[in-house]
């Protein structure tokens, strides 16, 4: 049985200027699984998350946590961890700075004194060396340590292994999966599909600001024969309507849209 | 309840196990003022090293020392300085602080992902970039008095109105360059819109002025040029210096009516609440805008 969902969004619609972003999209990001946010440039992806974080606000629709409306508040981001797209750090700042000023800002403290966490994110080498003049891997390092001492409910992560060499790549796709055995709800978007495939349990996929899959991937790869995950969205986005077996836990949300018709 | 209100009451750090959803909506955690200094304090230690602000302080003692070393004195070395005052430190603060608007923009963001309220994060940024900026001003015209041994008694008071008036000039256009930074999310327009405010605050309202004053030269103006004194803060920070410098003579008898309105202890309160007043006034509006921003 699914988990209840810990953070979602309710029927968000969001225009910019007049120009629709998100269009009564629902989502819900359940504990102890990994959610991908699929879809083009332009499809909304960005706003969803923004929106998940209080950084945009919807013209309508709600953020919820555990059930509770947490739209326009701010301390309910104590329970999420993020980790932004390649982020630029001042750059004269180094990352034992950066993670203290982090710190200051949040409720609790981190689950893991700084040696410690020097340790587990690979650190040593250039913790107290300006961001300015550290590599984009370092730098990334540093982002994922930001998103995950806290130990929050919620972890949306952005490009996660963006900039990572193999090694350092593996070793947070095992983190990541470590966090959801600890019944994280996690949301990620990335343009690497073998890394959702290998990684996510549920797709949302966003098309021109609606939600035109919302369920698991075993779901979506089975609705369109067993194909990889990248075909199975190839044939999404190829389809001008598709016929996805409905995931009663996912489609259950208002305002999910499940079309039914033929890939 | 409105978090912004109960954060500064509650003092206590909660664990993991007393941080339920029930609390959301309240503030249980890091009193605002501690945020902001936080916040403050990392942005100083940012900005403070940047070779913008570096090179800022830099002018500003090259100019000083070769002003005392023409002028053989600290009254004459601040008296050119005028010009310089209230010309570069506008434009350095409004460019600057809108360009670091733009390319601190992601860790801002970074920074609003976090428990913070938007307005405690609003106060830390800005005085975190007004404060480095002040200093550089602070240091660049001090300094080389200081080491000239010329900060003598009578020459402090003048000193004392100059670093006053900059650092309010450098607070006002601070709050400005963050109002333009957050209403604008073009870097390229936003940079434009920070050079026209400084190109219409310094030179074409002072022309806007004198061409009223001298079409309308035989109407009484003298209190509608006080009127529009207190209605720009770099002719409210001139007119100040300028009556400390003795110059107002050179003003006629509008001079006369401003030394008169301006020069006592009542003017300096009534000059330095016109400056507050410019300073407050787009701090408002920024932290406004930066509160109902999508970012």
């Amino acid at each position: 049985m699914m988990a209840a969902p810990m953070l979602e969004v309710r029927r968000i619609s969001k225009s910019f200027g007049g120009t629709a972003v998100l269009r009564d999209v629902s989502v819900a990001l359940p504990a102890g699984r990994i959610t991908a946010v699929l879809g083009p440039n332009g499809s909304g992806k960005t706003t969803l998350n923004k929106i998940l974080l209080g950084l945009v606000r919807p013209n309508h629709g709600h953020v919820l946590l555990n059930n509770q409306q947490v739209t326009g508040s701010d301390t309910y981001r104590a329970r999420i961890g993020y980790m932004p797209q390649a982020p630029r750090f001042p750059e004269h700042l180094a990352a034992r700075d950066v993670l203290q000023l982090v710190s200051s800002l949040r409720p609790h403290a981190p689950h893991m004194t700084l040696e410690q966490l020097i340790d587990a994110f690979d650190l040593a080498s250039f913790v107290s060396r300006p961001l300015g003049v550290c590599s984009g891997g370092q730098r990334q390092r540093v982002n994922a340590a930001v998103a995950l001492i806290f130990e929050p409910d919620v972890l949306i992560l952005d490009e996660p292994t963006a900039g990572l060499d193999p090694v350092s790549s593996a070793s947070l796709k095992d983190r990541i999966i470590a966090e959801r055995a600890k019944g994280r709800a996690i949301l990620i978007t990335s343009h690497v599909l073998s890394e959702l495939e290998e990684l996510a349990d549920d797709i949302v996929f966003l098309l021109d600001g609606t939600v035109r899959y919302c369920g698991s991937q075993s779901a979506l790869r089975a609705s369109t024969g067993g194909l990889s995950l990248e075909r199975s969205i190839g044939a999404l986005m190829q389809s001008s309507s598709i016929a996805i077996a409905p995931d009663t836990h996912r489609t259950s949300l208002h305002g999910t849209r499940t079309v039914e018709a033929q890939v | 309840m409105n978090s912004d209100r109960v954060a500064d009451q509650v003092l206590t750090v909660p664990s993991r196990e007393t941080f339920s959803p029930g609390m959301i909506g309240a503030r249980p955690v890091t009193p605002r003022f501690a945020l902001v200094v936080a916040v403050l304090r990392a942005q100083v230690a940012e900005i403070a090293r940047n070779r913008w602000v570096l090179a800022h302080a830099l002018v500003l003692a090259v100019l000083t020392e070769a002003l005392y070393q023409l002028g053989g004195s600290a009254p004459r070395a601040l008296s050119g300085l005028l010009n310089v005052v209230l010309l570069l430190v506008p434009l350095v603060t409004t460019v600057f602080g809108v360009v670091y608007w733009h390319t601190s923009r992601e860790f801002t963001e970074l920074l609003l992902a976090q428990p913070v309220p938007r307005r405690a994060l609003w106060c830390g940024l800005y005085l975190g970039l007004a404060t480095p900026l002040v200093a550089a001003f602070a240091l660049g015209i001090t300094l080389p008095l200081v080491l000239h041994r010329a900060v003598t008694p009578d020459v402090l008071p003048l000193l004392l109105s100059y670093l006053l008036a900059g650092s309010a000039l450098t607070l006002s256009f601070a709050a400005i360059a963050m109002w333009i930074g957050a209403a604008q999310d073009d870097r390229l327009k936003a940079l434009g819109l920070a050079l026209a405010v400084w190109f219409i605050t310094t030179v074409v309202y002072d022309g806007l002025v004198i061409w009223l004053a001298t079409a309308y030269s035989d109407w009484p103006l003298e209190k509608p040029m006080l009127g529009f004194m207190f209605a720009n803060p770099v002719d409210l920070a001139r007119t100040g210096l300028m009556l400390r410098l003795d110059s107002a003579a050179l003003m006629g008898y509008t001079g006369a009516v401003l030394s008169n309105v301006l020069g006592g202890p009542r003017g300096l309160f009534l000059s330095s609440l016109g400056l507050v007043f410019w300073i407050v006034l787009p701090a408002i509006a920024a932290a406004r805008a930066f509160a109902r921003k999508d970012f």
